[in-house]
């Protein structure tokens, strides 16, 4: 006889969750432009130039202002040379080497982004992607190292464990979810713990995966050149396969979330789990199935970091991946074509970021734009949700800016 | 307090929630506002209550112009509210439950609780309410917990009144009681706004009646006039609320249950021991006060919910331990009480509604894909079929009218091939137009010889469509009786007392 005082359970990471992703290309866009606006003040207010002419400020305005737009322009030109085409370059080849490694840094951010949408799309934080590419990554050294296959044959069984070890041990996260009812994001967080934990110990035990004649650091060899991910262009770039792979990934993500069947059940449990549960949906499994196709999108960026070397590898062979596609799958709305696109513009920061050192700038800035990005795309529905406003009555960012522009000095 | 709203206009966006509207209530007056679920009733309330600012429109108490910016304001200008659900803390005493926020104190700040029970038993004993302050609320039958909100608003000198849809979780004796309670009321002079759907209560209690409908005032009507002439105005056309149907022609068991338990959230038992068989060709109604045990029946049925005791029989096929979906393809159809969050999925299509419990195969899947020319097929011809009012199969459900979901939801579990249908409040917050024709479509499941279920805590629904009805009372079958039963009867066996 409760049932009159009971209150309606709402799930605010759930709620939040959608708010976020359903902020849709405009406000993408929208926070992309205010990061390279933020990112141009933080280059203004590090320039040596501009802030010797800003102490003459009243005096003569002009400088700074000059001072400020030269700032801007080298340090985005630098980016575009670094990332794009450099214009600077005497031979053609060299000229386009910045997009190739666009691409190349891309390759693997887009796929694990990839993975990291999915799970979005079913309503789950998969944080994992650092623990899983590292787990996929493991593997796939222990085939292309210490296994020998024929030509064609290595390269693909050490894809495909990489892939399936990593769905595996992100399978893990949701087989505890649906079990024990554990939250997948404190799992996650502690399985990139574990990952890494065991990665280090391979890399270093000369019976497992540490360098033949290798010296006291964690590192492994080189793959074997037949399990290598082939270069895509010739010798002359480092581009590899893995960037296909990723491509190949996109449509693949595609596919089973607009058209297959095992798609529309991940976004209708995604959506209303309730429902699901009603239209006959075991819900707990799938969360199980889709951590771990999650987790094999995870894997093609293991396969891209761990076949695309041509050294040794060291434990931190995941570098910044992990936690980079949780932004790119954020700016990406969590859509094919969005994560492509949020990869590439990812690809291109990092790519990019050594030409603004050369200019005397400091490469973290790309850093800095990237978080602001993501920031200006997660910030308002989060910011509600911890001081527990309401949702803004048309709640997009730019129908609130708008209004406050055309009404002057906002809502009554 | 003469209350007055002028052209008050409150928009969603696009969406007109209330439209210029005009609404006096006198002093000591009972003010019927009665529209249909989502004619922009509650959204006005909502505004008097400084919940919402009008977009346009003012509020006046005693010809004075207010500005509320918040509950706050509201409820110190005089304006009491009693919402649809309790907002009451269950562990509290009534006493602690009417003084939560403004609490008399006595020295060193401490609560002084001797004080808070004086005000209950004062006003208690003033009005007839017969309420003891040091009851724990969650203790308390619905009706009484309602009591105590009244008691809440007239503690902090409400002069205004209203009552939210206050009968939706009242047994008729309840619902008696209360219109006794507000006739009281509004001779000690407060005004009363009372919101509702049902012509019933507004004919027995008003003194005045407002009409809106689609958050327009349609115009004020009389307690004397019929209840035809006011369901024509609250849908704007003149409606039948009769189902026509012919005597059952019943056949075998379509679905026994034997002695059913099922154990709820809070570990007590909330269907006990519950035994019924219904035929094929025969619609068996399951009446009762809502959270009488008729939700955790209709899960146990449909495999949502662990059964601790008992069976359940679909024809010769057990189903008392099978899956959800097992139910599904054994051909169950279930229209579940809460659309919104276990009927639909508010951000799919329409068509993707039509699919969510068949994709696993044909008609809607092909192999690992979604079989889209299907779908759009199938889609529009039930959206035809069914009448849903919709500019596409690709609207989201979540941007149709109530009404018009649940159509979506009938078709859905309709057009599959059934063995047995349970309808769990299948006519809740539906326009009354849709009313008639879910329930024509339910009548012609039935003559297609299905066994049909219907739980609802509306008499008039249940009076309409059964053909027998059993009454559930705190988890058990009170009784099961004929439909030619009387609505005193039923009342009483509502409230427990055996046929």
């Amino acid at each position: 006889m409760n049932n009159a005082v009971e209150t309606p359970v709402v799930n605010r990471g759930n709620a939040v969750l959608k708010e976020i992703l359903s902020g849709g290309a405009t406000r993408a866009l929208l926070s992309v432009v205010l990061g390279f606006v933020v990112g141009a003040l933080f280059m203004v207010f590090s320039n040596e130039a501009f802030l010797t002419a800003a102490q003459y400020f009243t005096a003569r305005p002009a400088d700074s202002l000059a001072a400020a737009w030269t700032a801007i322009a080298d340090g985005y030109s630098a980016l575009f040379r670094g990332s794009i085409y450099n214009y600077a370059a005497d031979d053609i080849v060299v000229a386009f080497r910045p997009l190739t490694e666009t691409l190349r840094f891309a390759g693997p951010l887009i796929a694990s982004g990839l993975g990291i949408a999915l799970a979005f799309r079913v309503g789950l934080f998969n944080i994992g992607a650092s623990g899983q590419l590292l787990f996929g990554a493991l593997w796939a050294t222990w085939i292309s190292t210490r296994v020998s296959l024929p030509w064609g044959v290595h390269l693909v069984v050490a894809a495909l464990v990489a892939i399936l070890a990593s769905a595996a041990y992100a399978a893990v996260v949701g087989f505890l979810k649906a079990r024990t009812g554990a939250h997948e994001v404190i799992v996650t967080i502690m399985m990139n713990y574990i990952a890494a934990g065991i990665l280090t110990y391979f890399f270093r035990t000369p019976e497992l995966l540490r360098e033949v004649d290798g010296g006291g650091t964690p590192k492994s060899d080189a793959p074997a050149e037949t399990a290598q991910l082939p270069y895509l262009l010739g010798d002359q770039y480092t581009l590899h396969w893995g960037f296909i792979l990723a491509i190949v990934g996109v449509f693949a993500y595609w596919w089973i979330m607009e058209r297959s069947t095992m798609g529309y059940r991940f976004r209708m449990v995604g959506h209303n789990p309730d429902a699901a549960r009603t239209a006959g949906i075991n819900v707990e499994r799938t969360f199980m199935i889709a951590m771990a196709v999650s987790g094999a999108f995870v894997g093609l960026a293991a396969v891209n970091q761990a076949l695309g070397a041509r050294a040794g590898m060291t434990p931190d062979i995941d570098g910044t991946i992990g936690f980079d596609a949780i932004t790119v799958a954020l700016l990406g709305s969590s859509t094919a074509p969005g994560v492509l696109l949020a990869g590439l513009l990812f690809g291109a920061f990092k790519a990019g970021a050594p030409a603004m050192q050369v200019i005397g700038l400091s490469p973290e800035i790309t850093g800095v734009v990237q978080g602001f990005i993501v920031l200006f795309i997660a910030a308002p529905p989060l910011v509600r949700a911890i001081f527990r406003l309401p949702p803004p009555q048309k709640s997009t960012v730019v129908a609130d800016w708008w209004r406050s522009l055309v009404t002057k000095g906002g809502r009554k | 307090m003469k209350l007055e709203l002028r052209g008050i206009t409150k928009r969603f966006g696009a969406l007109v929630a209330n439209d210029h509207i005009d609404l006096v209530v006198k002093s000591g007056e009972i003010h019927s506002l009665l529209g249909e679920n989502g004619a922009g009733k509650s959204t006005l309330m909502n505004v008097l209550y400084g919940l919402y600012s009008a977009d346009e429109g003012e509020i006046l108490l005693d010809d004075v112009v207010q500005n509320f910016k918040g509950p706050g304001d509201a409820m110190a200008a005089g304006i009491g509210m009693v919402h649809q659900h309790f907002m009451l803390i269950p562990v509290f005493t009534v006493a602690e439950n009417v003084v939560l926020g403004h609490e008399p104190t006595g020295a060193l700040d401490t609560l002084d609780l001797e004080a808070a029970r004086k005000l209950v038993r004062e006003i208690s004993d003033r009005f007839g309410f017969d309420i003891d302050p040091d009851a724990l609320v969650e203790d308390l039958p619905v009706g009484a917990q309602q009591r105590v909100e009244i008691i809440k608003a007239l503690a902090r000198d409400a002069k205004v009144l209203v009552l939210d849809e206050p009968t939706a979780v009242l047994t008729p004796q309840e619902t008696d009681e209360l219109m006794a309670i507000m006739k009281g009321l509004a001779k000690a002079g407060t005004s009363i706004v009372f919101i509702t759907h049902k012509l019933r209560e507004v004919q027995a209690v008003a003194d005045r009646i407002t009409v809106i409908r689609l958050g327009a005032v349609v115009g004020d009507a009389k307690p004397t006039d019929s209840a035809s002439t006011l369901a024509t105005m609250m849908v704007g056309r003149a409606v039948d609320l009769d189902v026509k149907k012919h005597s059952p022609k019943k056949g075998d068991a379509g679905l026994t249950v034997t002695n059913l338990t099922v154990v709820g959230d809070r570990h007590n038992k909330v269907v006990d021991d519950v035994s019924f068989t219904v035929h094929a060709g025969e619609v068996l109604a399951i009446a009762g006060v809502q959270g009488n045990g008729q939700t955790e029946l209709a899960e146990a049925l449909v495999g949502l919910r662990d059964v601790t005791g008992g069976k359940i029989v679909l024809g010769k096929l057990d189903i008392t331990d099978s899956t959800v979906r097992e139910v599904i393809d054994a051909g169950v159809g279930y229209i579940p009480e809460d659309r919104s969050k276990d009927g639909l999925v508010g951000d799919f299509t329409i068509a993707e509604n039509f699919m969510v419990n068949r994709s696993y195969g044909p008609p809607f899947a092909k192999g690992l894909s979604i079989d889209f020319v299907n779908r759009a097929r199938i889609a529009d011809e039930l959206i035809t079929e069914y009448d849903v009012r919709t500019p596409s199969q690709t609207t989201l459900a979540k941007q149709l009218s109530g009404g018009n979901q649940q159509k979506v939801v009938v078709a859905r579990e309709l057009s599959r091939d059934l063995n047995l249908l349970i309808a769990s409040q299948p006519t809740r917050g539906v326009d009354v137009g849709s009313i008639e024709f879910i329930h024509e479509r339910i009548i012609a499941t039935r003559d297609a010889g299905k066994p049909v279920v219907i739980i609802s805590t509306e008499l008039d629904e249940v009076s309409a469509l059964a053909d027998r009805i059993a009454v559930m009372y705190r988890g058990k079958i009170v009784g099961i009786v004929d439909a030619t039963t009387s609505r005193e009867t039923l009342g009483r066996m509502m409230a427990g007392a055996t046929a």
